[in-house]
């Protein structure tokens, strides 16, 4: 019942008819407490803030348009593996308003924050609120066990901090997310997101304060954004299935058909967008 | 001829809020001998109350004298009370003694009250830390090895005499009248400490939730090790607020500067040895408690912050 109110709500919110975050927000179909937090810091009212910036982002700074969002189940446990890019992350946030907006199947997911993350102050407060997790299975397994939905970027900050002359070419992606599917019996949707690797160009970057903060990369990034636009294809469900204990080996193989599922999704991005910032 | 038929309890740490609710609650099936190694309490009658320390050899006299078919070891001194050497010679070798006791005189039936502490406030806890998670506190602070030492001890005891019928409880903060925690003298007071740009999401127990906990555990006698907690959450600076509290900020960076400022202030509602408490979240699975005793708590949090508010 709640989940019908909610899809009306998303509907109109969509189509720009009404854009009352208030009611959305109240009828949003996610187990919470008293004061609207769950078990892992998420909380409903600190959505708004977030729906309210990410709709300005979304329709108007980077025009996004997805598709495939009928793939995205309604309910029960999915992991969404997406490519990660643009330095800063605005793909989750983007590919996370477009997901908890999503007339046909409203998913608030969970996403893994970068490891320093927790330690940020105000930062670690915010994320946590808008679905942020600490990236350790324990979480996943209880999380996939309540039948969530989570958001991962198997490439990690590899991906997000890749120098623009790599753009659009997949980093190595880590393998945790398939151990987590198998064990779990999950299906997985892959994502290809194109727009964001031009958002933000990339001068450089510092060695020792990489080294320092204990990252893979500190960028020296140009001081502005670009309001280019985002394409997001979703795919359609995928299946693995283990028998008894899936080595090593044969992780990858199943990694690497995710992966190319990804590329595919991406070039499809690609071959849809007309010029960099199309209307 | 009643007090003949009754069953015997000790119940330790007589002086603290929740153990005179477990003893309220239980007076009237059993007969309750209280002990508080700070004062004698002085419950009315039936209850025989002692003072005494665990690590005296009068403290065996009271088992010779009784026969008691149960122990619910509250008593402990808090991490902000006294210092490490005297928090490890009573909260562990005095556990010991205890356990020993209860060993020697056949005792079929013991309870002992932890903390969620123990877990550890660490920035990469995973959320619902169950029985099984490691105890990571003495890693992050010295000032908690007592609380994490009693723990193993009591875990030891657990598997090597099972006679003794043992359960461990950690509850998550227990708040309401009478609690002097640190977490609740937080709410108490007009004003509160938080730290900068850090708001951690808490679980927040009634003590009378946690009385009817203790009371269920120690009668229904499952030995095994327990988290209590509602699935309610809040998180720290909504449940300041919540208790009518005027929020101090502290600075986060660097994060010495905030050690710095508790050690310096000397707060018992924000000891330096806490601050990650403050920052990072340490929330519980109560799940195979409730599921066990078939336990829910009836209080909601509002209750528990109106309470505080009603202080100010």
């Amino acid at each position: 019942m709640a989940r019908n109110k909610f899809i009306e709500k998303a509907i109109i919110l969509n189509e720009n008819r009404v854009e009352d975050l208030e009611k959305l927000i109240n009828t949003f179909p996610k187990p919470a407490g008293s004061y609207g937090y769950d078990a892992w810091g998420f909380n409903i009212k600190g959505l708004k803030p977030f729906l309210t910036a990410g709709k300005w982002m979304h329709d108007n700074f980077f025009r996004v348009v997805t598709h495939g969002l009928e793939n995205i189940p309604k309910d029960g446990r999915v992991l969404i593996i997406s490519n990660h890019s643009g330095q800063l992350p605005f793909d989750a946030m983007m590919l996370g308003y477009a997901l908890v907006t999503n007339p046909h199947a409203p998913r608030a997911p969970k996403g893994m924050m970068e490891f320093f993350v927790p330690k940020v102050p105000y930062i670690s407060s915010w994320f946590s609120q808008w679905g942020g997790i600490v990236g350790d299975p324990e979480n996943c397994k209880r999380l996939l066990q309540k039948e969530e939905a989570i958001l991962v970027f198997p490439e990690g900050s590899r991906g997000i901090s890749k120098p623009n002359s790599k753009k659009y070419q997949l980093e190595r992606f880590g393998n945790g997310f398939m151990r987590m599917a198998l064990d779990n019996n999950t299906p997985i949707i892959p994502i290809g997101m194109v727009g964001f690797e031009e958002s933000m160009i990339r001068i450089g970057e510092i060695k020792p304060l990489a080294k320092m903060f204990k990252l893979s990369v500190f960028p020296i990034l140009a001081p502005i954004l670009l309001p280019t636009k985002v394409i997001i294809n979703i795919g359609e469900p995928m299946y693995f299935k283990q028998d008894g204990h899936t080595p090593e080996y044969l992780l990858d193989e199943k990694v690497n058909k995710v992966k190319a599922e990804i590329n595919k999704l991406i070039k499809k991005g690609l071959s849809q967008r007309t010029s960099l910032f199309e209307k | 001829m009643e007090s003949q038929t009754r069953k015997k309890i000790l119940v330790t740490g007589a002086g603290g809020a929740l153990a005179k609710k477990v003893i309220n609650k239980l007076k009237t099936k059993y007969t309750i001998v209280a002990v508080d190694f700070r004062t004698e309490i002085d419950l009315g009658i039936p209850v025989i109350s002692y003072k005494v320390d665990f690590n005296k050899r009068i403290f065996e006299d009271i088992f010779r004298e009784h026969k008691f078919d149960g122990i619910i070891h509250l008593g402990r001194i808090g991490s902000t009370e006294s210092d490490r050497f005297n928090r490890y010679n009573a909260n562990v070798i005095g556990t010991r003694k205890l356990l020993d006791l209860a060993k020697k005189y056949n005792v079929p039936r013991n309870l002992i009250l932890s903390t969620y502490f123990v877990y550890g406030a660490s920035p990469y806890n995973p959320s619902l830390l169950d029985e099984k998670t490691p105890l990571k506190a003495s890693e992050l602070t010295m000032d908690l090895v007592d609380s994490v030492e009693l723990e193993n001890l009591a875990n030891i005891y657990l598997y090597k005499y099972p006679e003794l019928n043992l359960t461990i409880l950690r509850p998550c903060n227990v708040a309401g009248p009478g609690v002097r925690n640190t977490f609740s003298t937080l709410l108490s007071e007009k004003n509160a400490p938080v730290v900068m740009g850090f708001n951690p999401l808490m679980q927040y127990i009634h003590i009378d939730d946690m009385r009817d906990a203790v009371c269920l555990a120690f009668e229904k006698n499952k030995p095994g090790i327990y988290n209590v907690a509602p699935e309610d959450y809040i998180a720290f600076q909504d449940a300041v607020k919540l208790s009518g509290c005027n929020k101090i900020y502290i600075p986060s960076i660097p994060p010495i500067l905030t050690e710095r400022i508790a050690k310096f202030m000397k707060w018992k509602s924000f000891p330096a040895h806490l601050i990650n408490y403050y920052k990072f979240p340490v929330i519980i699975d109560g799940s195979l408690f409730s599921t066990t005793f078939n336990w829910k708590p009836i209080k909601t949090l509002d209750e528990i912050f109106s309470y505080y508010r009603g202080l100010k």
